[in-house]
């Protein structure tokens, strides 16, 4: 019972994060050109 | 270019780039003087593709940025100045054709970041609860499960208030108008659960549905996003391609000077200058100038027509040789295009009828989940007299009875076959066209365009000397007359300077090539007293006669094959000659042949036939088509139609073969197939758990396994639409897909 006071707020915590990232990625258009991210690792940086 | 050099076909569909005014116009302002334009490129479509574009623009001065969107075709240039930068020029030195977007369309969609928002926050909560959950289904202990319960509940509140709305608005607003719709049950089911577990777990016990309800919130919101995603997929895919409506027109003044104007200040009696390669705006009179236009959007006429002065022309003809000024009998508003609009407003019948199969399966299906639920809390209420128990019951019904299958069954399907349909080169609109398309008995065909390209090509190439055919096509390929371009496919290249070109409207081209004098046109003018239609003289002496046909679209006759050895009736209705429907009938052994049909008698023609019960798809693409199209039970249209017939269309074909026709039946009818299997399941899948339910012997453990078999079996079985291979009659399937020979590059004057 000792361990899950800090486990379930820990896992609560990190679940969270994951969250918040997807949010934040879809926010920031990242999944707007699916395509063109994945071609794009292709392209040398000029 | 290596594997990605674009067809060139549509960019010489268009006479040439827009004009930089309309560049102008169509771009929107950012910040500061930065302004952005966005541009459909249908050609790219690898990380060489992106890489030839942007390295491009890396090097135009005023250019800030230039950015490939390659999932959604689109180009858009960030840059300063007042006048945009020659960003259509920089786009075709890399050999790609673009087309100019319209600015309101670029607009993120706000619903479906709103969907996918409310999945992630109900999968989160979903995920958790359910996590918990395992622990106390494996028997916590009292205190620990109690603990439990109160997280959970910590957890689903928010998640039900954000990503219960979407339901909850929507169950609203069918109530408030007397209506009963999915979502009725679906809000009630989960409101409930959720009260009452709250309640439970304030009084301490042992049971709590929190994970029932928040992952069927979850499951149902996958559904709704897919529909959501397939839907405006489609739309812009289909938005990107290209656009015939010019934004504006050149507005010559009484003074003299000329001005580029918006389509909405266009007003009647304006004398407007039509450049060669432009389309019309509004209809208008022929003031000055002669040229050839080029109807076959407008009427369906597939030969070219000489204008001159007083000649009256209609919204969507194509200028094609010759500069004119235009008196405008019409405002953009009133123009026969905007006409052609109020009759297809007018038309729209079949479809705003057609209820699709979800929301007839709910409206049967809601009233039997709430009587059943009432019953049961009826029922136990007169057994037992225990008010809590009946409740949780009731509420084990509700939440076993509206499962995610149901939700899940329709869109999951339809985006696999929509996927299905997008790598066949098809667009489709939204779910109800494919249920719609899977009905249809009955195929009318327009003529120009949809059963032909619509382009002419020359019919007597191997009776003609090679050496006159390389002469007429250098010529021709200094000209924009569809005749010109058709002969323009045998210019070797270099070996021919013709010099001193002269291009006359309605008679044909005229130039010097080396001492000789050439003329390639009407018959009688380039040779006195000639009859044939179109020849090629040097010195006034014939060289050689050239026959022309519009040829047929490629795989038509094996589409229509196809089409009647699957027992469907097919017509041609065409606004063209008499005589060149006939022709293309006898072709393609069709029977039932009109010609010279008006839009007007095109929809009285559909709505007889949809009067005896058929029903009816419409394939057409042009102007005349339009109200057809959208009174027909579901309407389909090549990519190269105008925007408005590619609006009114349910499905466009993005490749040259007809054979996306029964293609796209054969996919709609097996989506149909799958989605009344998975309705089986659903329903099935009802029936045993129903009469566990009301028997009070569902325990929430229970029913989040129940739940999730249902809607894991549903997807399961739609994905089996990925695996059932193409007929035979689609072995061309599998050529379709392969890499295709690049088409004649064809020459602009």
């Amino acid at each position: 019972m000792s361990s899950l006071v800090y486990l379930i707020p820990l896992a609560l915590l990190l679940g969270g994060a994951a969250l918040g990232a997807f949010l934040w990625s879809l926010k920031s258009g990242q999944y707007d050109d699916m395509q063109g991210a994945a071609e794009r690792i292709l392209l040398d940086d000029e | 270019m290596s594997c990605c050099a674009p067809g060139a076909e549509a960019a010489a569909e268009l006479g040439g780039p827009p004009s930089r005014d309309e560049i102008l116009l169509a771009s929107h302002d950012l910040a500061d003087g930065l302004r952005q334009t966005d541009l459909s490129v249908p050609g790219v479509h690898c990380a060489g593709c992106i890489a030839a574009i942007e390295g491009a623009f890396r090097r135009v001065p005023g250019v800030e940025q230039a950015r490939v969107n390659l999932s959604a075709r689109r180009l858009s240039v960030k840059w300063r100045g007042e006048m945009p930068p020659p960003i259509f020029e920089t786009v075709m030195t890399t050999g790609y054709a673009a087309h100019l977007f319209d600015n309101e369309d670029a607009a993120v969609d706000p619903e479906l970041s709103r969907l996918l928002r409310a999945t992630a926050v109900a999968g989160f909560a979903s995920m958790n609860i359910m996590l918990l959950s395992v622990s106390i289904w494996s028997g916590a202990e009292p205190q620990t499960r109690q603990a439990f319960h109160w997280i959970s509940a910590v957890l689903a509140f928010p998640a039900l208030i954000y990503s219960g709305r979407v339901f909850f608005a929507a169950a609203w607003s069918a109530l408030r108008q007397g209506r009963t719709s999915m979502e009725v049950p679906i809000s009630v089911g989960v409101i409930l659960a959720f009260a009452l577990s709250l309640y439970d777990t304030a009084a301490g016990g042992a049971y709590a549905y929190f994970d029932a309800a928040v992952s069927l919130l979850f499951f149902l919101l996958i559904g709704r996003s897919l529909d959501h995603v397939m839907r405006e997929k489609a739309r812009s895919a289909v938005r990107s391609l290209i656009r015939l409506t010019p934004r504006g027109a050149t507005v010559e003044r009484e003074d003299g000077t000329r001005e580029y104007l918006p389509a909405g200040q266009i007003k009647e009696g304006m004398l407007l200058a039509v450049a060669p390669g432009e389309r019309l705006l509004v209809d208008g009179i022929v003031h000055g100038g002669r040229s050839d236009v080029d109807c076959s959007l407008v009427s369906g006429e597939s030969a070219a027509q000489s204008v001159g002065p007083g000649s009256s022309l209609r919204a969507g003809t194509l200028n094609l040789n010759g500069a004119l000024t235009l008196t405008a009998t019409s405002d953009a508003g009133n123009s026969s295009l905007a006409e052609m609009v109020a009759l297809m407003e007018a038309a729209d019948g079949g479809r705003s009828r057609y209820r699709r199969i979800a929301d007839r399966a709910a409206r049967l299906y809601s009233p039997v989940v709430h009587l059943t639920a009432l019953f049961t809390f009826l029922g136990w209420m007169l057994a037992t007299g225990d008010w809590h128990g009946a409740i949780s019951v009731a509420i084990a019904v509700l939440i076993i009875t509206c499962p995610c299958a149901l939700g899940l069954a329709v869109p999951i399907v339809h985006t696999v076959a929509a996927r299905r349909l997008f790598e066949a080169g098809i667009m489709v609109k939204d779910g109800s066209a494919l249920e719609r398309l899977a009905e249809i008995d009955t195929v009318l065909f327009d003529k120009t365009g949809t059963l032909t390209t619509g382009r002419l090509s020359l019919a007597n190439a191997s009776q003609i000397e090679p050496s006159a055919l390389a002469i007429a096509g250098a010529i021709a390929a200094r000209s924009n007359h569809p005749v010109s371009r058709a002969l323009a496919a045998f210019d070797d290249g270099l070996q021919m300077m013709p010099v001193a070109i002269a291009e006359h409207p309605g008679l044909g081209v005229e130039c010097r090539i080396g001492r000789h004098l050439y003329r390639l046109g009407r018959a009688e003018w380039a040779v006195s007293g000639a009859t044939a239609a179109t020849m090629l003289s040097r010195d006034g002496h014939p060289l050689a006669s050239f026959i022309f046909e519009d040829s047929l679209r490629q795989d038509a006759a094996r589409s229509i094959e196809a089409l009647k050895r699957d027992g469907f009736a097919v017509a041609i209705m065409s606004g063209d000659q008499e005589r060149t429907v006939l022709r293309v009938g006898g072709q393609l052994g069709i029977g039932e042949v009109s010609a010279r049909l008006l839009p007007a008698e095109k929809v009285a023609r559909i709505a007889a036939l949809a009067a005896t019960g058929r029903k009816v798809m419409m394939v057409g693409d042009g102007l005349n088509d339009a109200p057809a199209l959208s009174a027909a039970h579901v309407s389909m249209a090549p990519s190269s139609a105008g925007d408005i017939g590619r609006n009114a269309a349910d499905l466009v074909f993005l490749r040259p073969s007809l054979l996306a026709i029964p293609d796209a039946i054969d996919i709609a009818r097996q989506a149909a197939r799958l989605v009344h299997q998975n309705f089986v399941l659903a329903i099935g899948y009802n029936a045993i758990a129903i009469p566990f339910a009301i028997a009070g012997q569902v325990t929430p453990l229970l029913a989040a396994l129940a739940m999730s078999a249902s809607s894991i079996l549903v997807v399961a079985n739609a994905l089996r639409l990925r695996g059932i291979a193409g007929r035979d009659v689609a072995s061309g399937w599998v050529a379709d897909q392969m890499p295709k020979p690049l088409p004649p590059v064809v020459g602009r004057a």
